[in-house]
């Protein structure tokens, strides 16, 4: 970790250090994109509104969420609070890089925060963690996937325009199956086993009870994670 | 090109701004609000695990409800991810699974 009395710098190097370490996430980033493009079309957004939400968003998960709900006219408060239920984990994110962020003010923290997704963040980590002193890097690796995930939404939009597919059609699973690697992913042993089982049934009755509603996303998120936050905190005590 | 192309409808533009409002509050305000507060250890086991419950909370209901195209395309999903821990193939094997049920059955 970095020591207190370590100076940290934001430097040109830094950024393009940044750029680099985030390359090999481009490849993972960009069947996302085009993932979410190819939704975005066909839930009849038209390309300059997905690429609007990509510029102004850019936050692959909550848009896919948000376009899997999406209706016409958008219910734009159900949509907004999809995004921001989805996101709130990169509100737990920001604060683990307060070693480098706490040394700057003004647009080079409020802009870095802004491009800061999971992969540049987790790089970011990595890199501070073995001590490397330059918090431009966050930016960097943020700036190349945000021209990724605009090129690529842009692209997929083209062509799901291009394809033109029926509703049911398997390359819509797509979406699904992004989300179903990324839990893969976060899986982090047996202690997931119970806030998982809690959330996949809480989900599963609310969805029945509310049909044609996202609450049952909200309701099983809750009510998995504080099972087991309250179970954790019960076997501390013990 | 169509000119549907470059329509942007207010009340998508509304959505979309309240969207990346949302979005940055998450972003930037999280780092904000832990300068100035402290959570308890309880909120923050309860945090650590909101990514994993929030995306079961998606998918669970969504192959309940989509029957055995997402079933399969997801089973097919999770072997590859162990086996191989790559975003792309999961992905990839997923969708061809799925394709594969949605052939046979159509």
């Amino acid at each position: 970790m970095i020591d207190s009395k370590d100076p940290v710098v934001f430097t040109r190097a830094g950024f393009w250090r940044g750029v680099r370490g985030a390359m090999v996430a481009v490849i993972g980033v960009a069947p996302f994109g085009i993932v979410c493009g190819i939704t975005a079309q066909g839930a009849g957004l038209s390309f300059s509104e997905i690429t609007l939400m990509s510029v102004l968003v850019y936050a692959g998960a909550s848009q896919l969420v948000a376009l899997s709900i999406w209706t016409h006219p958008p219910d734009i408060f159900a949509v907004a609070f999809a995004a921001f239920v989805v996101n709130l984990r990169l509100a737990l994110m920001g604060p683990v890089l307060s070693p480098w962020l706490d040394r700057f003010k003004g647009w080079r923290v409020w802009l870095s925060l802004f491009t800061m997704v999971d992969h540049s963040w987790a790089f970011a980590v990595r890199e501070m963690n073995a001590g490397y002193r330059d918090a431009a890097y966050l930016l960097g690796g943020g700036s190349i996937l945000y021209l990724t995930w605009i090129m690529t939404t842009a692209a997929g939009f083209l062509m799901g325009e291009a394809l033109h597919l029926p509703p049911g059609h398997p390359l819509f699973f797509a979406a699904l199956a992004a989300f179903v690697s990324v839990l893969a992913q976060m899986w982090r042993g047996m202690g997931d086993l119970l806030p998982w089982a809690v959330a996949a049934c809480v989900a599963s009755l609310v969805a029945q009870i509310l049909p044609g509603t996202f609450w049952y996303i909200v309701a099983g998120a809750l009510a998995g994670s504080i099972t087991g936050g309250i179970r954790d905190q019960r076997r501390r005590a013990q | 090109m169509n000119p549907s192309l470059w329509h942007i409808d207010p009340t998508t533009l509304a959505a979309i701004v309240l969207m990346a409002l949302a979005t940055y509050a998450c972003r930037g305000g999280g780092y904000w609000l832990f300068r100035q507060i402290t959570p308890s250890p309880l909120i923050r086991a309860i945090l650590s695990y909101i990514p994993g419950t929030l995306f079961v909370s998606y998918v669970i209901p969504a192959v309940i409800k989509g029957g055995l195209q997402p079933a399969v395309g997801s089973l097919a999903t999770v072997v590859v991810m162990i086996y191989t821990r790559n975003l792309a193939l999961g992905i990839a094997a997923g969708v061809a699974a799925a394709w594969g049920v949605w052939v046979v059955i159509s």
